[in-house]
């Protein structure tokens, strides 16, 4: 094997296309005779529907139909992706709107147009009568009816372990605190789009502008549509961020299809932001009652937690997925002799959520290391002692606890949770810092340290499969059914393809994001896709390095153990040599050289994986308040991450600092706001906040592979999450730490009007 | 009704019939086929369609096509020369400066209108300039490595 390729900090297979305007994203690709199909949304939170009135648009010249859910009785609501669950069936969202309005923004009637300006004008002249209904906006709120028989709260999650009422019976102290997250989402630069096709010639019927799960969908669309995987295929192109909520299956996309079936014409809907703003999938809103039973040491011996999750008005594809997540992944980096989770899973009047990159962690880590922080003000213990005392150790390693994620019983592979957090320590100068920030602090300025430990988890299985063909030019395809939303995933898979093959890794294409190139696939989600498929394509790359090298032993007369393949050139020990592209003509189907063998130079491999990875880290970050305006400016940040090994450091860190921002965003700017009409009050680039360069720092990022997961030959665990995953744990901590006030944050994102609020509490206000 | 206008794209004539309220992003799009100027809020904020128009960055989705009649635009299609990347181009890819490369049009034409006018840029003006688009994958810093590695040596070569 080459040793040349994983591991290096190579530039990216991808970017040549997107620096040079020639990208193919979704909104880029157009067929001949389209139809440009546009949404009506309700306005209304919560009412019945009384009548939709569409004559005006159907006469507006141009228009080619106008559809409402009377128009498309066959199909039936969004499916959850990972199977049938009983208990939430009826509260499935349907395609359009029947009988009531459970949002605004829910898609209530469809336009198609022959031009997009005109389908937008035609939407306009859908008129919609509906008598209002009260509307539930909070989640901790008193539960509604959904409809007659079915309370709003659709589901109960629980998890735990031990004896928890022991554990608070015997607990030197217990220390409880009532703390939120804010709702708040991916919110990718390019918005949502999808164009349906059909071919009737081949009775084939097209999704174009997939993501994410490609294949997943697929499955789900065929059920929908009573068709077979065979004659239903997704493609996807260029993808402008995914971060979770892109490619999941949502109501656009499936009258995408029936469109194209009906009409037997192209169909192509593009979202604008007010939209996506409203009608995508938004995460993350909780509230947690906590309360933990430590000895006098500081040791936890329990953590009892009920929470309340906000799911707006519909489950999603996900279903439970980021409730139970959080319950299963809550406990951290800390071991624990008794916990006890209970969550309530309620619908409310607002978007309806699902999961945003590291979904149950950023809460879970902010909730947990408040409480942490919480028992070390009560200790008056050191909050890093603290931690330290609970961390589980590496001889403990593997780690299991009786809790499972994502259906995956929990068993953390491998990690020196206290040999990681003193790298940061010593990199920020923890000690000295202290002294720094309390002389500052000693002259009036509101200046803190805070800090956050976490475990993220990674590359869920339970199995992924990859082709690897070498054609008779020598050059290489990678066929996966991976995705890419534009985190290097081409990059990463050519890397290993080229170091296991022998291979410079320009000369190989990776294919991503097609149903019909290959049969499975698990996409990317959840931090999976360069463990599972990564490995999967390694397998499959062996498996073509020893057909190849079979073949060259026997025309280069030499032993294969004694061949070696560098820079895609088998090369004998004497120096006689034969190409990869020689090989793949010598296994053609007519080729004598062939003997017998398959034809072709290509071979699949299928990577199995029992478990979960779970990387971890942590984060420290030090933040400075003005006291005038409440603006929380970050001053310096480290994260450390133990990855397990880096195919592409230079891609691990951009993950890492983008990851970054977007939980500085989640921890002090975004927030999707309602009012208590259910009117969503962040519809514009100029209410949801995004940070600009201006509000973030330069992350120290120290990026550690001393513990490799034992659970796959590469050793990978996922990259994807670490940046963003305990933003908002550490910033809370060091604005009680600025403050001086243990707890005086228990909301995020801490605003600059929150902030101003809890600074006029305290009496901090002094100008 | 539509108007026929002409556009003045990269140094190319594109003869176009467009409707008034029809914003210059999508005629640079749809009829021009220029589709490597993105959209991202079509309200003026992300920066995503940023375009140079008489040597200044501006913002296409907030101009209608008819208004840019007779101008000099440029857009990310006419940054490289006879196949040649600019150095910011270079400069996004060895840096790692995109991901997803939905907002690197907008970065590069925005960084390109500034550079050309001086390459000599402060690091303060710098992220002043480069906090007026919005990026969601790269956290920022490594665009701000590129900028700054292409201004070095764009001045180089001054």
């Amino acid at each position: 094997m080459t040793k040349d390729a994983i591991g290096q900090s190579l530039t990216r297979l991808e970017d040549p296309p997107l620096v040079t305007g020639r990208g193919r994203f979704i909104a880029d690709v157009s067929f001949p005779h389209q139809l440009h199909m546009r949404v009506v949304r309700s306005a209304h939170a919560h009412a019945r529907l009384l009548s939709i009135s569409t004559d005006a648009a159907r006469a507006l010249p141009g228009v080619f139909a106008v559809w409402t859910a009377a128009d498309i009785p066959e199909i039936g609501p969004i499916d959850f992706r990972e199977g049938k669950i009983e208990k939430l069936e009826p509260y499935r969202q349907p395609v359009l709107a029947r009988d009531k309005l459970r949002y605004i923004g829910e898609p209530v009637a469809v336009v198609f147009a022959s031009d997009a300006y005109i389908a937008e004008d035609a939407a306009d002249l859908v008129e919609i009568e509906a008598e209002d209904l009260p509307v539930i906006i909070e989640a901790d709120a008193t539960p509604g009816e959904f409809s007659p028989g079915l309370s709003s709260e659709a589901a109960i999650v629980n998890q735990g372990f031990g004896d928890i009422d022991a554990a608070f019976a015997m607990a030197h102290a217990i220390v409880e605190i009532d703390v939120k997250v804010g709702r708040h989402s991916g919110v990718p630069l390019e918005t949502r789009g999808a164009i349906g096709r059909y071919d009737a010639a081949r009775d084939m019927l097209e999704l174009h502008g997939a993501a994410k799960v490609p294949h997943k969908n697929r499955e789900s669309l065929a059920r929908l549509f009573g068709r077979g995987t065979t004659g239903l295929h997704l493609f996807e192109y260029h993808v402008g961020g995914g971060f979770g909520i892109r490619g999941e299956i949502y109501p656009e996309d499936i009258l995408v299809l029936a469109a194209a079936l009906r009409f037997e014409r192209p169909v192509k809907w593009i979202e604008d932001r007010r939209e996506h703003l409203i009608a995508a999938n938004q995460s993350r809103e909780q509230r947690h009652k906590i309360r933990a039973a430590v000895d006098k040491d500081g040791v936890l011996l329990g953590i009892d937690n009920e929470f309340w999750h906000d799911q707006g008005a519909y489950p999603r594809t996900h279903a439970m997925r980021v409730a139970e997540t959080t319950c299963g992944i809550l406990p951290g980096p800390y071991k624990l002799a008794a916990y006890r989770a209970l969550g309530h899973y309620r619908l409310t009047n607002k978007t309806p959520a699902a999961t945003y990159r590291a979904p149950g962690r950023y809460e879970t880590n902010f909730v947990r290391e408040r409480l942490l922080d919480a028992i070390a003000e009560k200790l008056g213990m050191c909050r890093v002692e603290l931690r330290k005392r609970n961390l589980i150790r590496k001889d403990e390693m593997p780690y299991a606890r009786p809790l499972s994620v994502l259906e995956d019983d929990v068993s953390y592979d491998s990690g020196d949770y206290a040999g990681l957090l003193d790298k940061s320590l010593q990199r920020i100068g923890w000690s000295k810092l202290q002294e720094e920030l309390k002389a500052r602090r000693a002259k009036g300025e509101l200046v803190g340290a805070g800090l956050a430990l976490f475990v993220e988890k990674s590359g869920l299985g339970p199995t992924d499969g990859a082709h690897v063909r070498v054609d008779t030019s020598g050059a290489i395809e990678v066929i996966t059914g991976g995705a890419s939303v534009g985190q290097g995933f081409e990059t990463v898979m050519a890397q290993v393809c080229a170091e296991t093959l022998g291979a410079d890794y320009r000369k190989i294409r990776v294919i991503h994001g097609r149903t019909d190139r290959i049969d499975f696939g698990i996409g990317a989600h959840a931090s999976r896709a360069t463990v599972m498929t990564a490995n999967a394509v390694r397998a499959a790359a062996l498996n073509v390095r020893a057909k190849a090298l079979d073949v060259a032993a026997e025309l280069l007369q030499s032993d294969p153990a004694a061949l070696n393949i560098v820079n895609g050139e088998v090369i004998a020990p004497g120096g006689a040599s034969i190409s990869l592209a020689q090989i793949a003509s010598h296994l053609r189907p007519a080729a004598s050289a062939r003997r017998g063998r398959d034809p072709g130079l290509a071979c699949d491999g299928w990577f199995d994986s029992d478990h979960q990875t779970y990387p971890y880290g942590n984060q420290i970050a030090v933040v400075a308040i003005d006291r005038d305006t409440g603006a929380v400016k970050v001053e310096r940040y480290v994260i450390a991450y133990d990855i397990g090994r880096a195919i592409n450091p230079m891609l691990v860190r951009g993950q890492i600092l983008g990851g970054f921002v977007q939980g500085l965003g989640g921890a002090l700017y975004e927030e999707f706001t309602y009012d208590a009409n259910g009117e969503p009050l962040a519809v514009t680039f100029a209410d949801y906040l995004m940070p600009t360069l201006s509000e973030t720092p330069e992350v120290e990022v120290i990026l550690a592979e001393d513990a490799p997961s034992t659970r796959n030959p590469l050793g990978i665990k996922g990259a994807g999450e670490s940046g963003i995953a305990a933003v908002g744990a550490a910033i809370a901590s060091a604005i009680d730490d600025a403050l001086g006030v243990s707890g005086a944050i228990r909301q995020l994102p801490v605003t600059p009007q929150r902030m101003r609020r809890i600074l006029l509490e305290l009496g901090r206000r002094p100008s | 009704m539509k108007q026929n206008i002409r556009l003045n794209v990269n140094g190319a004539s594109h003869d176009i019939s467009v409707e008034p309220r029809k914003t210059l992003a999508d005629a640079l799009r749809e009829d021009c086929g220029l589709t490597g100027t993105h959209l991202g809020c079509e309200h003026g904020v992300c920066g995503a369609c940023t375009i140079i128009i008489n040597g200044e960055p501006a913002r296409a989705c907030l101009m209608f096509a008819v208004q840019a009649e007779g101008m000099m635009l440029r857009t990310v299609e006419g940054l490289a020369k006879g196949g040649e990347w600019s150095p910011l181009q270079k400069a996004f890819v060895e840096h790692h400066g995109l991901q997803c490369g939905y907002c690197t049009p907008g970065f590069l034409m925005l960084a390109t209108s500034a550079l050309e006018e001086n390459p000599q840029i402060s690091d303060e003006d710098l992220r002043d300039l480069l906090s007026s688009n919005l990026c969601r994958c790269t956290g920022y810093e490594n665009i701000v490595k590129a900028v700054r590695a292409a201004a070095a040596q764009m001045e180089a070569a001054r």
